[in-house]
């Protein structure tokens, strides 16, 4: 019989007035006895509703009546067989609208902890085993993958498992992609995105770090270097800014730029060279996850003040509600709808302050989010020295510009069709080189995708 | 790991030095550049190519020690390895076949105004070089662009060596002699912005090439911005070239400034030299 306690067993967290002076993980994750005691809330329902909701389709029920049962390993082994990166999604993944959104406990109290679960057979899994390595046939294909972040790395290491030679192009000196450059040390700590990797490389999957693919080689290129397929998962790096007055006075970033020197550079650690500047009062503009991990991050080096200015109200912020939750523990101050009109430089070009307005909601937009509307005459200016412009990303243009065949949409998303493949046979992409900015989850099932899609079309050649 | 072939001082402040990157050399094309990360705790940096050997499969940087990395990178030897090298990054120079051409390198700029006056000449374009310095013991690569140039002309700000003053004198009484189809002028950015200001008025076109605050060169942090014509453009993927006549250099100049206090940990060659 499940316990039905209709909440989940908390999770132990660092005091919000203590972690939001350092970087260290957030949530500190279940114990045996409490991961435990969360998997007996699980109903086990026959018709699986939480698995629907699962875009690399875990198989939940059947891991969490393993953890029920104690047996981690087992679990874990459960997880593995549809998901490459159960750590990174069990700290990252929006639950609340994926699986545990579609959870029946969820009608009537909390969800079962899907997600804290499936964290917690992770590390436990990191932490008391080494994982096994398969033992592969090479089939003596090879496949390029482009991109080392969610959507390359999920690709990659599934078409490991099938036995090709799988080669990863990365920018970047690390690989990784967003989970090491965008998402912050407290949210998810790269040694584990390390760990994955290693996970990869130990499959056979070989990683080409600082290649800038569409400068330093073309995708036609890599074609002639002998690989068979490629996989672009180039992801959504380009930051959009407001074309506001000021915004290209000193002290305004995007939250790009802001999360890289901090999360990719390290440069919050004194031993790290690359710079970042004292903030003391920061408004972060816009209310995804990436305005949340910005704010919190400048929360981290001293601001005394930091504003989230977001145009609609909480309901429509498509940030996770855990990570809305916790900014507001960690005493960031939300300014909600509001919009920037101008930034304010003092006479050096150094920004002293942001002009907003106060906005109402109207009627429902394409989004199916109420549009936001201006109040006039409702004008007011925030004290600020900093600006991280937080609106959103789009997908870079050096590959789709380089590469005869292959063809984006007007936003500039490629082309994919119901495989994956581009207007370019061979040619495969996903991820938010395809949808735009989305989540890591959805790149995963994209690079997975892929993955059967890419090891179909060359069964055949 | 990419391994210093060669190095050389070629003053007291700037270094020449080759690297071993294969896969850069047989794709840089002038006015292109690198990002360069010398170890794990390393900053990255951008550093344009100032020659490169396809055959060979080396790339060749020059840099002042200006700032931090470019300080520690001065003191590695032939031998040593640095642990990153991007590239090659931006967009070549655009250059539509002109007869005669101008180009201004001030101080340290002159190393990436060598690859661009090389080109220019090899493409059989009358080539006229200004190269500007501030004073006798800094003068680089004379001898190199003398040899990729029809006319050179040497300034330097106390006279101690060449003509004493600035470049856009010689540029200018250049232009009111003649017609010129191509400008283009790489230095300290108050240079860079004066010599926009003088052939304006001649209306002949001039080409900057901008080195700002930048950390990926991909496009994807928008720390280079830069204002060019009212937009914003990213200096790393839509540049490092722009039209000088259309740059806010007042803007670039602040934003360049910002790092200053942290220690010089500035990435850009040129601010330091002659300004």
């Amino acid at each position: 019989m499940a316990d039905m306690s209709p909440c989940k067993v908390k999770m132990p967290e660092q005091d919000p007035l203590v972690r939001n002076k350092n970087f260290k993980e957030v949530s500190l994750g279940y114990t045996p006895e409490m991961a435990v005691a969360e998997a007996n809330r699980c109903l086990n329902c026959k018709n699986k509703p939480c698995v629907s909701g699962c875009p690399v389709n875990v198989q939940i029920p059947e891991f969490i009546s393993l953890v029920a049962k104690g047996d981690f390993k087992a679990a874990y082994e459960k997880i593995s067989e549809t998901s490459s990166l159960p750590a990174v999604c069990g700290r990252v993944c929006p639950q609340e609208s994926q699986c545990e959104g579609k959870c029946i406990r969820g009608i009537k109290g909390e969800s079962v902890a899907i997600g804290r679960l499936e964290r917690f057979v992770a590390d436990y899994y990191m932490e008391n085993f080494e994982k096994q390595i398969p033992q592969i046939a090479a089939n003596g294909k090879k496949v390029a993958v482009i991109g080392a972040g969610p959507a390359g790395l999920t690709c990659a290491g599934d078409l490991a498992k099938l036995g090709y030679k799988v080669t990863i192009f990365e920018a970047f000196h690390t690989a990784g992609g967003v989970l090491v450059y965008g998402i912050p040390e407290f949210r998810l700590p790269k040694k584990i995105v390390a760990k994955e990797i290693d996970g990869l490389k130990k499959l056979g999957v070989e990683i080409m770090t600082d290649m800038v693919i569409g400068k330093v080689l073309s995708v036609d290129e890599i074609i002639d270097m002998g690989y068979e397929a490629v996989f672009i998962g180039s992801g959504a790096g380009l930051p959009m800014f407001m074309g506001i007055e000021g915004e290209g006075s000193v002290g305004v970033y995007s939250a790009n730029e802001f999360l890289t020197r901090i999360n990719l550079m390290k440069a919050y650690l004194d031993e790290y060279d690359t710079p970042i500047k004292k903030v003391n009062s920061v408004a972060v503009v816009g209310g995804g996850n990436v305005a949340m991990d910005a704010a919190r991050c400048a929360k981290r080096l001293g601001a005394e003040h930091v504003y989230i200015i977001y145009r609609r109200s909480e309901e429509e912020m498509p940030a996770r509600k855990e990570e809305v939750h916790h900014a507001k523990e960690e005493e960031i101050e939300f300014k909600l709808l509001c919009n920037p009109k101008r930034i304010i430089a003092d006479e050096n070009g150094y920004v002293k302050g942001i002009e907003c307005i106060k906005m109402k909601l109207g009627e429902p937009d394409a989004s199916g989010r109420c549009r936001p509307i201006e109040i006039e005459n409702s004008e007011f200016i925030l004290d600020v020295d900093s600006v991280i412009m937080s609106l959103g990303t789009s997908p870079n243009p050096l590959i789709r510009t380089t590469t005869p065949g292959v063809e984006a949409n007007k936003r500039g998303c490629l082309i994919v069709d119901e495989n994956m493949k581009t207007t370019k046979d061979g040619v495969y992409a996903g991820g938010d080189a395809v949808t735009g900015a989305a989540t890591v989850i959805l790149a995963m099932g994209a690079g997975k995708s892929a993955a059967a899609a890419i090891d179909e079309y060359l069964k055949k050649q | 790991m990419y391994k210093i072939l060669e190095k050389r001082q070629l003053n007291s402040q700037v270094t020449w030095m080759t690297l071993d990157a294969p896969f850069i050399a047989r794709k840089v094309q002038p006015g292109q550049f690198v990002i360069i990360r010398i170890d794990e705790k390393g900053e990255r940096i951008p550093l344009t190519v100032a020659d490169f050997n396809r055959e060979k499969g080396t790339v060749t940087i020059i840099f002042q020690a200006a700032g931090f990395t470019t300080k520690k990178l001065a003191q590695m030897n032939v031998g040593d390895s640095i642990l990153d090298c991007v590239g090659p990054l931006g967009m070549p120079t655009e250059i539509d076949n002109p007869k005669k051409a101008i180009v201004v390198g001030g101080g340290v700029g002159c190393a990436i105004a060598y690859p661009q006056a090389k080109a220019l000449h090899n493409m059989g374009v009358e080539t006229t070089v200004i190269a500007g310095f501030r004073n006798k013991d800094i003068v680089i690569l004379e001898e190199e662009m003398r040899n990729v140039s029809d006319n050179y002309f040497i300034t330097t700000d106390d006279g101690s060596y060449g003509q004493k003053g600035f470049v856009t004198e010689v540029l200018k009484a250049l232009l009111e002699k003649d017609n010129y189809d191509l400008v283009i002028a790489i230095g300290p950015i108050p240079m860079m912005k004066f010599v926009a200001k003088t052939t304006e008025p001649f209306g002949v076109r001039t080409i900057v090439s901008l080195n700002p605050i930048m950390i990926d060169g991909t496009g994807m942090c928008g720390g280079c911005r830069v204002s060019v014509g009212g937009e914003i453009k990213f200096a790393c993927v839509d540049g490092p070239d722009f039209d000088g006549h259309k740059v806010d250099f007042d803007e670039l100049m602040r934003r360049n400034s910002f790092y200053r206090e942290e220690e010089a940990h500035a990435c850009r060659l040129e601010e330091s030299i002659n300004g």
